[in-house]
């Protein structure tokens, strides 16, 4: 009982009875250690419950027949049907969607990494006229929302491409066009988070690679880049979640049917009426999609976690 | 030497600078150009027309209602998210086993930590499909059908979540503005901190355990138990955190667009009857469903509201929460 009085009100000082204040008072955590322990794990569990479920549900959704999601929703199949992963596959074109959405992020990031830390290195360590200058126009980039750009940048990807003659290949509904797009909008975080990594570096083992005869390009590939990798892993785990979860960008830039990334495919799988007879090959289609992000977070969630939170704070 | 330097520094700077100023800066410079004309976005013939479509903008009666939409979540959204990560964060490293005032964490801490934090790289089209069947407004969505079977709802009867445009209480009226929040934008909500709260629990645990060991002994020492601890050591010693989670949820709270469009009801989302209109959503529709001539000019001078509020509100936040001193350690 006095435990409980405890947990509950923080502020009270210790309970009434405290004759001799030495002896009791390690008893006393303990007593509420286990007391919290049980506390604690009921809240997480019933989060967890609740993070859990639905996700859950949706994947047994997918082994059922249209009948039986429609009129027993809760229930377990009758029978463990594979078939609506097949249809999802081939005709809810799952397999195109993740393959355009992988293609993008590997060369977004990609790039993203390499322009990113090239940008940050030279204003990080090279002073020159209009170094500040070029450092503040990137990281005002971090202030402004999305809104601001997106409607006429859908113009501006057109007309670029069309300007260069190259249309098929950095225009609307390319990768390349997308891939860009995604680059120049994850540049002013990535400049700022690297900028701040090189200049926590030594000089010394620049110098010295700079005596020995290292010109700046091979400096900065051999000897800065391999320095800097527990950042670059930070931020590039912090843009590959960034590009993945990326909504408005493919919505506007990726007019093509077979161009469309995952979110755009899933939602029309989800929206479009062509599909609403076929529910357990939607579910089906988000259990597809959620396995691999399940599998690729199981093997690097701590990094994930931290490189996210760190990346965060800065 | 010198020549080579200048050449390196304009190699290494030229692409990420010309892709920036091309994909980034230009496209913000025009959509504040485009916002003082009456750009059709097709029609290469357009005309200057001074602020008439900001004036326009504060007296469009949906956009106004989705302005108090995006208020609305701004208030509910972070506060909700920063309480119960703390809360979990608190129970992850509190309720461990009584030695050094808790900094250490339960027994498979790790594992509610991965649980928790998983929504957030699950994409967001996942998260809206998902719980669109989940909130679904007849006997065949999970919560309703758990519901009947619990005979908490009558069969025929059902709740309609995401198609339910009444407000939770009623709506209050300031001028033309009107401050509501329909179930539908309630089950919004719900669902950014079912994915968000995961995120802030990490950050703030992380925090809290790289808080050094020696400022819990000498509280520990001083005879302070777990949960005064707690309150009086860990927690404003988070404050900067705290901060910066404020900074991130309000910047998300303005934004709200993917879960709008991809959970709710009528073309392009926002529906029912605009309830969960918020000012991204509208925005877009108004670029791409026209409802008038103009309608491009008129999306980008919201494009620009929307910048404004959002660097007005990251500004007073931080203002308001910028730390008098800093604690090192």
């Amino acid at each position: 009982m006095s435990n409980l009085a405890t947990t509950t009100a923080p502020a009270t000082p210790e309970p009434a009875p405290a004759p001799a204040p030495a002896k009791p008072a390690p008893k006393m955590t303990a007593d509420t250690g286990r007391v919290f322990n049980a506390f604690s794990h009921g809240f997480l569990f019933i989060w967890g419950a609740l993070v859990t479920i639905p996700l859950l549900w949706a994947v047994i959704q997918s082994f059922k027949t249209d009948t039986e999601i429609i009129n027993d929703p809760l229930g377990l199949p009758d029978q463990w049907l594979w078939g609506a992963f097949g249809r999802a596959w081939t005709k809810g074109h799952i397999g195109e969607f993740f393959f355009n959405t992988v293609l993008v992020l590997i060369g977004g990031v990609g790039l993203t990494m390499l322009l990113g830390s090239m940008a940050a290195y030279v204003l990080a360590r090279y002073p020159f006229r209009g170094n500040r200058a070029v450092y503040w126009m990137f990281v005002a980039g971090l202030t402004m929302p999305i809104y601001l750009g997106i409607l006429p940048l859908y113009l501006t990807v057109d007309n670029v491409a069309n300007a260069l003659g190259l249309g098929e290949v950095i225009g609307l509904s390319t990768h390349l066009g997308l891939i860009l797009v995604y680059v120049a909008y994850s540049l002013p975080f990535t400049v700022f988070f690297l900028h701040a990594f090189f200049r926590t570096l030594p000089t010394s083992i620049a110098e010295a690679a700079s005596v020995d005869g290292a010109g700046h390009v091979r400096l900065f590939f051999q000897v800065m880049m391999p320095m800097a990798k527990p950042g670059l892993i930070g931020i590039g785990i912090f843009n590959v979640i960034g590009q993945w979860n990326q909504f408005i960008l493919p919505t506007v830039i990726m007019k093509d049917e077979d161009k469309r990334l995952l979110t755009q495919g899933l939602l029309e799988l989800a929206t479009n009426a062509r599909y609403e007879t076929d529910f357990a090959r939607l579910f089906a289609g988000m259990t597809l999609a959620m396995l691999p992000i399940l599998a690729v977070y199981l093997i690097f969630h701590r990094q994930v976690q931290s490189g996210l939170t760190g990346a965060t704070l800065k | 030497m010198s020549f080579g330097r200048a050449r390196f520094i304009t190699g290494f700077l030229f692409a990420p600078i010309v892709l920036y100023a091309v994909y980034v800066l230009y496209p913000y410079g025009q959509t504040a150009y485009y916002s003082v004309t009456d750009f059709s976005g097709f029609s290469p013939d357009y005309a200057y027309v001074g602020f008439g479509n900001y004036v326009e903008l504060f007296s469009d009666e949906v956009f106004l209602r989705a302005l108090g939409h995006n208020v609305v979540v701004l208030t509910v959204y972070p506060v909700v998210t920063i309480l119960l990560a703390l809360f979990f964060a608190f129970m992850l490293n509190v309720g461990g086993r009584g030695d050094k005032a808790g900094v250490r964490g339960v027994r498979g801490s790790s594992v509610y930590k991965f649980i928790f934090f998983f929504p957030q790289v699950l994409s967001i089209a996942i998260v809206a499909v998902i719980w669109r069947r989940v909130f679904q407004s007849n006997d065949g969505g999970m919560i309703n059908s758990l519901l009947m079977k619990l005979g908490l709802v009558e069969k025929d009867k059902p709740l309609l979540f995401l198609a339910e445009s009444d407000s939770v209480f009623p709506p209050i009226h300031i001028g033309d503005f009107t401050f509501e929040a329909p179930v539908v934008l309630v089950c919004l909500i719900l669902i950014a901190i079912w994915g968000g709260v995961g995120f802030y629990l990490i950050l703030f645990s992380a925090a809290m355990q790289s808080i050094p060991k020696d400022i819990f002994e000498a509280a520990t020492l001083d005879g302070a138990t777990r949960v005064q601890t707690f309150f009086r050591v860990t927690l404003p010693l988070l404050r900067e955190h705290v901060s910066v989670a404020w900074v991130y949820l309000g910047i998300a709270a303005l934004d709200f667009y993917a879960l709008v469009v991809g959970m709710t009801p009528g073309p392009g989302g926002g529906g029912p009857n605009d309830a969960s209109q918020v000012m991204s959503s509208y925005m877009m529709s108004n670029a791409f469903r026209p409802a008038r001539f103009d309608s491009f000019a008129f999306a980008c001078a919201m494009g620009v509201s929307i910048a404004i509020l959002t660097l007005l509100f990251a500004a007073a936040q931080l203002r308001l929460t910028r730390s008098r001193d800093k604690i090192e350690f």
